[in-house]
C-alpha cells in the first residue's frame, strides 16, 4: 500500500462512510467530510517528496497490479511532475468545497458530501492512471457524481445542464473507448508506458491514417472536456447552473482532465498526427481565447462571465501544448494549475455574493466595496490574478505559453495576447460595476463582510496565487522535467524538418510544419 | 456407427436439472388440488428447492461433459453457462413474483409450475445439439411463457400481451420449423455437427443456396425470439402488457437462451457459410440498436421504455454475433449474464413500485423516489448506470468486451455507430435518474410502502451481480472464454 494508493482510495472510503452515516445528523456529516478531505489533502502533500526526489521526468510511487487477467488490465498508477500538482490541486480544493457548501447546501446534505468525495476519487484517479482501461474507468466515474451535483443542487435550469454535460462527455468518451480498444488490439496491452515505448521504438506500427484517426478519437474526447471552441457549449450551462462547489470542481479540476489528456496521451503517442493537425487546433484555441473573452465581456450574469473566461484561459493551455516547445508545455501546465486556483477562487467569491444577495446578475450589485471591504479586496486580488498581473499566478503560465508560441510563429502570439488584454477589460469592468459606485440601501443591508469560515476558504487560495506568482521554482522543476520527457517523441522527429528551420532558434526545429507554414 | 439406444446413467445425470424441474412442476400441479388454501405458500418454497437442486445438478453435470442421447444433447461449458443463467433468472423471478401475486390476489401454483416448465424448456435449448431438440425446447419454453404473459386473465392488457405474443410467436416458430425442414432436406440431418460436415463437403455449391435459405428462415425464427429488428415489433406491446415479474423473466431468461441457440446453430452448423449470413446479422444488429434506442427516447411508460431498451441491448449482442469469432461468443455470453442481472433489477424495481393493478408505470411517477426510498432508488441507479454502460458495472464491461471482439473482426464502423447509439441511450436512462433525484416527490412516491423481502432479495442479488461482473469480471469471463470454443 503506497502513499499514492492511500490518496486515491481514502476519498472512496470516506464516500462509503458518509453513505452509512445517519441523514438526520447534518453537522456530523459536514464535520466528517471536512476532516476526511483535509486528511486526504495532508496525505497528498506527502507525495511531493518522493516525486521531487525521483529521477527527473520519471514516474514515481508506482503500483502495477493485475486487475483483470484477460484482457490484461492492470491497476497501474504512478505520479510524475505534472500529475503530482494536479492531484494536489484536487485534494486541496475538495476541503475548500466542503467549507464552501457548509451552509449553502441545505437539502440532501448527506448525498451532497458523499458525491463530492466520490468526485474527488474519480478525479485523483484520472491523473494517476497509467493503464488506459483504468484511466477510462476513472474518467467516467468522475462523470456520475458531477452529473448529480449539477442536477440535484443546481439552479433553475439544472436538469437541462446536467444532462447536456453528461451526454457531451459521454459522446466524446465513446470515441476514446474505440481508440483505446483499437490500440489494445494492436499492442496487446492497455499499459500507457508500454504502448508509448512501443510506438516510439516502432514495435507498434501505426500507419499515418491510423495515427490520424486514433489521434482524433482521443482528441475529440479531450477537447470536449477542455472545452475547445466550438465544443464548449456545455460549459457555460453547466457552470452557471451548478452549485458553487460544483462550479469550482468543474472549472478548477475537471476541465484539466481534458488538457491533461492532451498533454499526456494525445501528443506524445501520436506526434505526427498531432503535428499535422496542430495548425487547425491552434487556430481553434486562438478563436477560443478571443471568442471566450468577447462573450465574457457582454455577459450580464457573473457566473457566466467567469465560465466564458475559462474558455478563454483554457485556450491558452491548448495553445501552449500545441506549440510543441518546452516553454509552451511548461506554461500550459502552469496555467492549468494557476487557472485552477484563481478561477476556483472567483467562483467561490461569486458564490459568496450570491449567498448574500441571491442574485447572479451584475446589474443587481454596485457599491459592494463600501459594506464589504475585505470581500472586495479578496475579489480584487483574485481578479488581478485571473487577468494575469505579474507577481500573481496566471501571469507565469500565460507568459510561458506566449513565449513558447512566439518561438514557433509570432503572429499567433499577437492574437493570443489579445486575450490577455480583453481579460483585463471584462474583469475590470465587472469589478467596477459590482464593487464601485454607490451602494443601495437594500444591498448594504444584505452585504456583510467575510466571516471566519469564508476567510478560511479564501485566504489560502490568495496566498497560493501570490506564491505561484513569485516563487515559481517551488512548482516548476518537476513539471519541466516531465514535460521534457513528453516532448521527446515530438522532438525526436525534428530531423525531418530541421533543414527548414533557421539555425538560431532551436525550439523552432521541434516544429517543422510551422516553419513551413511561414 | 450403430448408436446405442439405451441411455446410460451418465446420460441421465446430464439432464438431471430438466428432470428435477419437470417432476417438481408436475408435482406442484397435482398438489395444487390436494393442499389446503393455507398450505399453498409452501409450493413456492418447493419451487425454490427445485430450482436450487437443478442449479446444483447443472453445475455438477459440467464435471462430466459430453454428448448424450445419441448426440441429441450436449453438456459443455457453453450449455452449463446458459443453464445456470436461466435457472438463476428463474430463481430471481420467483423471488420477485411472490409478493406481486399476493398483491394482485392471484396466488396460485400454476404460476410456479409454468415458471418451472419454461425454465426446463430453456435448459433443453441450452443443451440441444440437434435442431429438433432445439425446437422442442423452444416450444416448451414458449408455450409456458405465452401463458405466463396472460397470467392475470381478468386484465385486458395481459390478454392482449398473451395473444400477441402467442400469434406472432407461433408464426416465428413456423419459420424456424420450415428452416429445419429445408436444412434436413439439403443435408439429410438435423444434427448440428452433421450439418456442418455436410456443408463443408466439397462440391456442395448448389447446396449452399439451399442451406442459405434454411439459415435465413431460421434467422427469422431466432431474431423474433431475441427481438432483433426487423422482427422486434411484438416486444414493446408484450413487455408492457405482461405482468411486471413476467416481463422481468421474459426479458432475461428466454432471450438469453434464444441467443444461446442462435450462437450455437450459426457458429457450428452454419459456420461454413458465414460469409452469407454475416451481412444480414450485421445489418440487423445496426437496425436493432437504432430502432431500440430511438424509439425508447419517446416513451413515457417505463415498461415500454425498458422494452425498447431491451431491443437495443439485443442489438449489442447481435453485434457480437456479427463479429463471428470466438471472442464474440465469449462477449455475447458475458453480456447476456450482465444484462440479465441489470434488467432483472430494473424490472424488480418496477414490480415493487407499480402497486396493485400496475397503476404507476409512468416515468414521471418515479419523481422523488431517490429521497423517499434511497436504497431502492440507489439500486435502481446502479442498474440504470449499468444499462448506460458506465464503468465498474457489468453493463460496461460486457459492452467493452463486445467492442473488443468487434474491432478484432475489423468492424470499425459498426463499433463507432454502436457507441454513438450508446450515447443516445444514455439520454433516456438519464431521464429516469433525473425524475428520481431531481424532481419533487409526487403522489405515487409518497404512497409507496417499504418493499417486501422477496423483491428486496432480488434487487440486492441483481445489484451485487451487476457490480461483481463490473469490478471482478474475471471468473465469469474466464469461464465464458474457456467455453466459447463450441463443439463442432
Amino acid at each position: 500500500m503506497t502513499l499514492l494508493n492511500a490518496v486515491i482510495f481514502l476519498p472512496l472510503v470516506a464516500f462509503l462512510i458518509i453513505l452509512a452515516l445517519p441523514k438526520d445528523k447534518p453537522e456530523t456529516i459536514r464535520v466528517f467530510s471536512l476532516v476526511a478531505s483535509l486528511a486526504v489533502f495532508l496525505v497528498s502533500l506527502g507525495l511531493i517528496g518522493p516525486v521531487w526526489s525521483s529521477a527527473p521526468g520519471k514516474f514515481a510511487i508506482e503500483t502495477n497490479q493485475p486487475w483483470i487477467e484477460s484482457p490484461a488490465i492492470n491497476y497501474h498508477v504512478a505520479l510524475d511532475g505534472i500529475s503530482l500538482w494536479l492531484v494536489i490541486l484536487a485534494t486541496l480544493l475538495t476541503p475548500i468545497c466542503v467549507l464552501v457548501s457548509w451552509r449553502s447546501i441545505d437539502k440532501h446534505i448527506k448525498q451532497f458530501f458523499a458525491f463530492l468525495l466520490l468526485l474527488e476519487f474519480g478525479m485523483i484517479g484520472v491523473f494517476c492512471a497509467l493503464d488506459f482501461f483504468l484511466f477510462f474507468v476513472f474518467w467516467e466515474v468522475s462523470l456520475v457524481p458531477m452529473y448529480f451535483l449539477i442536477g440535484i443542487w443546481g439552479h433553475e435550469r439544472r436538469i437541462y445542464s446536467a444532462v447536456k454535460f453528461f451526454l457531451y462527455t459521454m459522446a466524446g468518451s465513446a470515441l476514446m473507448l474505440v481508440g483505446i480498444i483499437y490500440l489494445y488490439n494492436l499492442a496487446g496491452t492497455f499499459d500507457y508506458t508500454k504502448i508509448l515505448a512501443g510506438i516510439e521504438s516502432g514495435a507498434i506500427a501505426l500507419s499515418p491514417v491510423e495515427q490520424l484517426w486514433l489521434f482524433l478519437a482521443f482528441f475529440i474526447a479531450f477537447a470536449i472536456k477542455v472545452p475547445l471552441f466550438p465544443l464548449h457549449t456545455w460549459l457555460p450551462d453547466a457552470h452557471v447552473e451548478a452549485p458553487t462547489a460544483g462550479s469550482v470542481m468543474l472549472a478548477s479540476v475537471m476541465l484539466k482532465m481534458g488538457t491533461y489528456g492532451l498533454l499526456r496521451f494525445c501528443v506524445p503517442m501520436f506526434p505526427n498526427a498531432a503535428r499535422t493537425c496542430a495548425r487547425w487546433i491552434v487556430i481553434l484555441a486562438i478563436i477560443g481565447i478571443v471568442y471566450g473573452a468577447l462573450v465574457a465581456m457582454v455577459q450580464p450574469n457573473m457566473k457566466k462571465l467567469v465560465a466564458y473566461s475559462s474558455v478563454s484561459h483554457l485556450g491558452f493551455v491548448v495553445l501552449g501544448i500545441f506549440s510543441f516547445t518546452q516553454q509552451g508545455f511548461d506554461g500550459a501546465v502552469y496555467q492549468m494549475l494557476a487557472h485552477g486556483v484563481s478561477t476556483g477562487a472567483l467562483f467561490i467569491l461569486v458564490g459568496f455574493l450570491y449567498e448574500r444577495r441571491h442574485s447572479l446578475e451584475i446589474a443587481s450589485y454596485g457599491g459592494v466595496a463600501t459594506p464589504a471591504p475585505w470581500l472586495s479586496t479578496a475579489f480584487m486580488i483574485t481578479m488581478l490574478a485571473s487577468i494575469g498581473l505579474p507577481m500573481l499566478s496566471n501571469f507565469i503560465g500565460e507568459y510561458l505559453v506566449l513565449q513558447g508560441t512566439s518561438l514557433v510563429y509570432f503572429p499567433w502570439t499577437v492574437f493570443a495576447a489579445l486575450g490577455v488584454i480583453l481579460s483585463a477589460c471584462y474583469m475590470l469592468w465587472l469589478y467596477q460595476r459590482v464593487f464601485f459606485g454607490k451602494a443601495s440601501e437594500d444591498l448594504t443591508h444584505h452585504m456583510s463582510d467575510l466571516g471566519f469560515r469564508e476567510y478560511a476558504i479564501i485566504v489560502p487560495l490568495i496566498l497560493l496565487m501570490v506564491w505561484m506568482g513569485t516563487l515559481t521554482q517551488s512548482f516548476l522543476p518537476p513539471i519541466s522535467a516531465s514535460n521534457a520527457v513528453l516532448l521527446g517523441p515530438i522532438d525526436a522527429s525534428r530531423e525531418i524538418h530541421a533543414k527548414t528551420a533557421p539555425p538560431h532558434t532551436p525550439a523552432l526545429t521541434a516544429h517543422g510544419e510551422f516553419a513551413n507554414a511561414r | 456407427m450403430p448408436a446405442n439406444f439405451m441411455p446410460t446413467g451418465v446420460d441421465y445425470l446430464r439432464i438431471l436439472p430438466e428432470i428435477i424441474m419437470t417432476i417438481a412442476g408436475t408435482l406442484i400441479m397435482l398438489l395444487e388440488g390436494l393442499l389446503g388454501e393455507n398450505k399453498k405458500r409452501n409450493l413456492s418454497l418447493l419451487t425454490f428447492v427445485a430450482f436450487a437442486a437443478a442449479l446444483v445438478s447443472a453445475v455438477a453435470a459440467n464435471a462430466n461433459p459430453g454428448l448424450s442421447f445419441s448426440n441429441m444433447l450436449i453438456v459443455d461449458g457453453f450449455a452449463t453457462f446458459f443453464r445456470v443463467l436461466v435457472i438463476a433468472v428463474g430463481i430471481l423471478s420467483l423471488f420477485s413474483a411472490t409478493q406481486y401475486l399476493k398483491r394482485e390476489h392471484a396466488e396460485s401454483s400454476e404460476y410456479y409450475a409454468l415458471l418451472l416448465f419454461s425454465v426446463t424448456g430453456q435448459c433443453v435449448m441450452a443443451t440441444a445439439n440437434e435442431l429438433i431438440m432445439i425446437f422442442i425446447g423452444l416450444e416448451i419454453s414458449s408455450i409456458a411463457t405465452y401463458v405466463l404473459a396472460g397470467y392475470l386473465r381478468d386484465d385486458k392488457r395481459n390478454n392482449e400481451a398473451a395473444l400477441k405474443y402467442f400469434l406472432l410467436g407461433s408464426f416465428a416458430t413456423a419459420f424456424l420449423l420450415y428452416g429445419i425442414a429445408w436444412i434436413y432436406g439439403t443435408t439429410g440431418s438435423t444434427n448440428l455437427s452433421a450439418i456442418r460436415v455436410a456443408l463443408l463437403t466439397p462440391g456442395s455449391e448448389r447446396n449452399v443456396i439451399l442451406a442459405g435459405t434454411a439459415a435465413a428462415l431460421m434467422f427469422v425464427g431466432f431474431a423474433f425470439k431475441v427481438s432483433a429488428a426487423p422482427f422486434q415489433i411484438w416486444a414493446p406491446d408484450v413487455y408492457q402488457g405482461a405482468p411486471a415479474p413476467v416481463t422481468l423473466f421474459m426479458s432475461a431468461g428466454p432471450k438469453a437462451v434464444a441467443f444461446a441457440v442462435f450462437l450455437r446453430v450459426f457458429m457450428t452448423a452454419f459456420a461454413p457459410i458465414t460469409s452469407r449470413w454475416e451481412p444480414f446479422v450485421w445489418s440487423s444488429a445496426l437496425l436493432t440498436m437504432v430502432i431500440g434506442n430511438f424509439a425508447a427516447l419517446m416513451q413515457t411508460n417505463i415498461k415500454r421504455m425498458l422494452a425498447y431498451s431491451s431491443i437495443a441491448h439485443a442489438g449489442y449482442v447481435m453485434v457480437a454475433i456479427a463479429a463471428h469469432n470466438q471472442l464474440g461468443i465469449a462477449a455475447a455470453m458475458f453480456y447476456l449474464a450482465a444484462y440479465a442481472f441489470m434488467n432483472i433489477g430494473a424490472f424488480a424495481v418496477i414490480t415493487h413500485f407499480s402497486r396493485q393493478g400496475e397503476k404507476f408505470v409512468n416515468i414521471e411517477d418515479l419523481a422523488g423516489l431517490g429521497w423517499k426510498q434511497p436504497v431502492t432508488a440507489g439500486l435502481f441507479a446502479v442498474f440504470l448506470l449499468s444499462l448506460i454502460g458506465v464503468p465498474l458495472t457489468g453493463g460496461f464491461f460486457g459492452k467493452f468486451y463486445i467492442l473488443k471482439a468487434e474491432l478484432d473482426a475489423d468492424l470499425v464502423w459498426l463499433t463507432v455507430l454502436g457507441l454513438l447509439n450508446g450515447a443516445v441511450a444514455a439520454y433516456y436512462y438519464l431521464r429516469i435518474l433525473v425524475v428520481m433525484y431531481m424532481k419533487e416527490p409526487g403522489e405515487a412516491t409518497l404512497s409507496l410502502q417499504p418493499m417486501g423481502a422477496g423483491i428486496g432479495a432480488t434487487l440486492w442479488v441483481a445489484a451485487v451481480g451487476t457490480l461483481v461482473l463490473g469490478i471482478f469480471p474475471s471468473v465469469v469471463l474466464n469461464f465464458a472464454t474457456a467455453s466459447s470454443a463450441l463443439v463442432k
